[in-house]
């Protein structure tokens, strides 16, 4: 097989990594008004079901822009140019909310607490629609002259497809994240988790539904087809899952949804990376985005090295902080580290 | 106004924005590695507060240093497509290998170095803070080498078909002298950064420990709260800046043999060097007039620009004039010259900052010989303090320097900067993104000095948890932070 066509498949595969690891700190940052009342444990406890993890979980996306950046310069620099207003949005968002993961607790003031909760819920919401609004776009294709410079106005990118998108992975990652909380909480976070996931899925079903089925048609292949009918069956059957309280078997069906949407998205792009409306022949596609044999030898000899072992390492630290996150502990370790606060933790 | 001018401006601010927390970053999880060890091995507890209070400092640091280099990544394709498709090639390459060989391991091992002070064996969780002082270093090595291949490329061919940079070579650009060279130089210097971050808390500390108000005289002080954590972290953050201060002027000279090999335009301007001379005399001071080219007032120390560019004192050292007519009738016309005003003060200030703080690390080191000794003077702690900032503020002339020298190219010899920029992006675009980008760094700087205040003010009983006391450890995930 062509080294391209491989390096196709392994920047899907970072892409579809990030959106299954940071999909559900998307969520839980998303869910953190329903979590508890302002200030409360239950909050903290929510926050630190991903607090060991949501840094690495972010790094699946530097790795992906990277390996665009060295694997397609040309998909790399068309994308970021041409969709500068929304990824510029989701650099603010993703700032905000790094900061707030870590500053949230560094001072005990019931307002300051207000603000950074703000911060993580919009800055959780606006990657979580906004990624999605991209990779229809994507899909769909936009204005792009013969030089593949995007001359489609930020306008463009409001389609209602692409708005569709953004709805259907704000949704899906908030189910996620929901499912996640169920699977790694106890106590009143679970509960409340349980029944966020519900409502979520009130959503996530029909809008996914509807997005995948209108992907397919107008930009689907044969071999999509079976894909985009197995995610939308795995969503269905994890909401049900959610429903009769198989946590484990729930989350396993939402990252399986995750994993074939985009799945989906990504194949019905191939052999493009990023189409053109003005004209067919405009389109960048993997042969005429990509590096050299070179480079892309040289990287896959990179990856094929150092991607199991930085799998390996990561689900260790997984492993480790396995245990479900609950209230208790949070008081407990606030008082024996002598804080007043409550649930200063993390 | 052009797109391209508030491009620089934005790569500018934040870059420069990125790499105010990056030195602190690389050098105090070192540090914070090396208190933990001392801990682990001694089992004294005074190094165990030290590693908390401090890791506590670091952390703060930190999650700025993360969120600022995110923007990073994308900016290249945001605002300088032209570029990126330039050099993808060969500069994606190493940006790829830093995430998967560096960001995730930094990434992941803090977490794990956060939540695992009672989940992970002792030793596997101090193995964890090592692994992040090494990916810090590592990532800097490869994005470093990515940097320094724009300043000096090398492995690379351009394809005539494509118009496009080709990497033939990745040993050669990992290996580029440029590369290691500006490695050594700019990770000496955040270690610099770093131990006098720990030497002006500690100064704090004692100086406020020990009952002084700002004006107060010190006699041989007493020994007040944590008077023995302080001084002991005092004298490791001395003994650090002193060792990689020497290595950082050490560096710093092969920096200049390299600019005047490579980059001689760079050289001339940090000299403001109009004319080719052989025995070239090192400007102290100089007043230039960039229109009639020349300096009416210069104050200069003979030879010394020689023997700093070639290591003979009558060695041949290349003039901005006569660059500029060798660059025209090699590339064709137009300006080569850098911002002379800008890169001229830009050596200086970083030159004469970085000394001042080296300085003080010597005379403390001086001050504080023998047992329990402590400085007398109370100038020696407004010294101490005020080499952190001097120090941070050298680092980013450092880059300024090095950055606004090699203007007008991105790729020396390849590329000019007015032909990086993105095509499609317009004036208002880039505009309304440099001022969001502005605003919210500069909130979130505040917030982050404000931090790091009152975490310096409450002092390290406040963040130790009883580790002895805890009855069933294993039970609690404990957050320590």
């Amino acid at each position: 097989m062509e080294l391209a066509v491989i390096w196709f498949a392994a920047i899907a595969v970072l892409w579809t990594g990030f959106f299954l690891l940071e999909g559900f700190d998307f969520g839980v940052g998303i869910l953190m008004p329903f979590m508890g009342r302002r200030h409360s444990v239950d909050r903290r406890v929510a926050i630190n079901a991903i607090g060991p993890v949501w840094d690495a979980n972010e790094v699946w996306m530097i790795t992906a822009v990277g390996a665009m950046f060295a694997a397609f310069p040309a998909w790399y620099a068309s994308v970021f140019s041409g969709f500068y207003v929304p990824v510029f949005l989701v650099l603010i968002a993703l700032i905000v909310r790094g900061v707030a993961f870590e500053y949230r607790h560094k001072r005990d003031s019931d307002r300051w607490r207000d603000w950074w909760d703000r911060a993580i819920f919009f800055g959780s919401a606006v990657p979580a629609f906004l990624w999605g609004l991209i990779f229809a776009n994507i899909v769909r294709g936009v204005a792009m002259d013969a030089d593949h410079i995007v001359t489609a106005s930020p306008l463009d990118l409001l389609n209602p497809h692409a708005l569709l998108g953004g709805v259907s992975t704000l949704a899906l990652f908030t189910l996620h994240g929901a499912v996640f909380l169920t699977l790694k909480t106890d106590g009143p976070v679970r509960v409340r988790a349980r029944r966020a996931a519900l409502g979520a899925a009130c959503v996530a079903v029909p809008a996914v539904t509807a997005f995948l089925l209108w992907t397919q048609s107008a930009h689907g292949g044969p071999w999509t087809l079976p894909l985009a009918l197995t995610a939308v069956a795995t969503l269905v059957g994890g909401v049900a899952a959610a429903r009769f309280r198989r946590e484990g078997w729930s989350f396993l069906a939402t990252a399986a949804t995750i994993v074939l949407t985009f799945a989906t998205l990504l194949g019905s792009l191939f052999p493009n990376v990023l189409p053109s409306t003005t004209d067919p022949a405009f389109s960048l596609t993997v042969a005429n985005a990509s590096s050299a044999d070179y480079t892309l030898t040289l990287m896959t000899w990179v990856a094929v090295v150092f991607l199991p072992l930085v799998l390996g390492y990561q689900g260790w630290s997984y492993w480790v902080f396995r245990q479900r996150v609950t209230g208790e502990q949070i008081t407990r370790s606030t008082v024996t580290t002598g804080g007043k606060e409550q649930g200063r933790a993390a | 106004m052009e797109a391209l001018d508030l491009a620089r401006w934005q790569f500018g601010v934040t870059t420069i924005y990125h790499f105010l927390f990056v030195p602190l970053t690389i050098g105090l999880s070192f540090i914070v590695a090396v208190l933990q060890t001392f801990w682990y091995r001694t089992g004294r507890h005074e190094y165990l507060q030290a590693t908390q209070f401090f890791g506590k400092l670091f952390l703060i640091n930190f999650a700025m240093g993360v969120v600022t280099g995110i923007v990073q990544e994308f900016q290249f394709g945001m605002n300088w497509s032209e570029y990126s498709r330039f050099v993808g090639d060969v500069f994606g390459a190493p940006l790829a290998m830093e995430a998967l060989l560096a960001f995730f391991l930094e990434s992941t091992f803090i977490g794990l170095w956060i939540f695992g002070w009672h989940r992970l064996p002792r030793g596997v969780h101090l193995a964890c803070i090592w692994v992040v002082a090494v990916g810090t270093n590592l990532s800097a090595y490869f994005i470093l080498a990515a940097n320094a291949w724009m300043r000096r490329p090398v492995g690379y061919d351009v394809n005539p078909e494509t118009g496009r940079a080709e990497l033939n070579d990745i040993w050669a650009v990992l290996s580029n002298d440029q590369a290691w060279s500006t490695y050594l130089h700019t990770v000496s210097a955040a270690f610099v950064t770093a131990g006098l971050f720990v030497v002006a808390v500690s100064a704090y500390k004692l100086w406020r420990n020990a009952g002084h108000d700002d004006t107060g005289e010190a006699g041989v002080t007493p020994p007040g709260r944590d008077f023995a954590l302080f001084r002991s972290t005092l004298r490791t953050g001395l003994v650090i800046t002193l060792a990689a201060g020497a290595l950082t002027v050490f560096s710093g000279d092969h920096q200049a043999k390299l600019a005047a090999e490579y980059e001689p335009m760079k050289l001339a301007a940090a000299e403001a060097l109009w004319d080719t001379e052989e025995g070239a005399a090192f400007s102290a001071f100089a007043v230039g007039d960039t229109e009639a080219r020349h300096n009416p007032i210069d104050v200069t120390v003979p030879n010394v620009l020689s023997f700093l560019a070639t290591g003979t004192f009558d060695g041949e050292v290349h003039g901005m004039n006569n660059l500029q007519e060798a660059y025209e009738e090699y590339y064709g016309p137009g300006d080569y010259m850098p911002n002379v005003f800008v890169v001229y003060w830009s050596f200086r200030l970083m030159m004469g900052l970085g000394m001042f703080g080296i300085a003080v690390a010597a005379a403390g080191l001086w001050f504080t010989r023998g047992r329990g000794r402590m400085p007398g003077s109370r100038w020696f702690y407004y010294a101490a303090i005020a080499a952190l900032p001097a120090a941070l503020a050298a680092n980013i002339f450092g880059w300024v320097l090095t950055e606004m020298g090699r203007q007008p190219w991105t790729v020396h010899g390849e590329l000019l900067t007015a032909a990086s920029v993105s095509p499609g992006v317009s004036l208002g675009t880039v505009a309304m993104s440099l001022g969001l980008f502005t605003a919210v760094y500069g909130l979130l700087f505040v917030v982050e000095v404000g931090l790091l205040w009152k975490y310096i003010k409450k002092g390290p009983a406040h963040v130790v948890p009883d580790l002895e006391n805890d009855e069933d450890e294993s039970q609690i995930p404990h957050f320590s932070y």
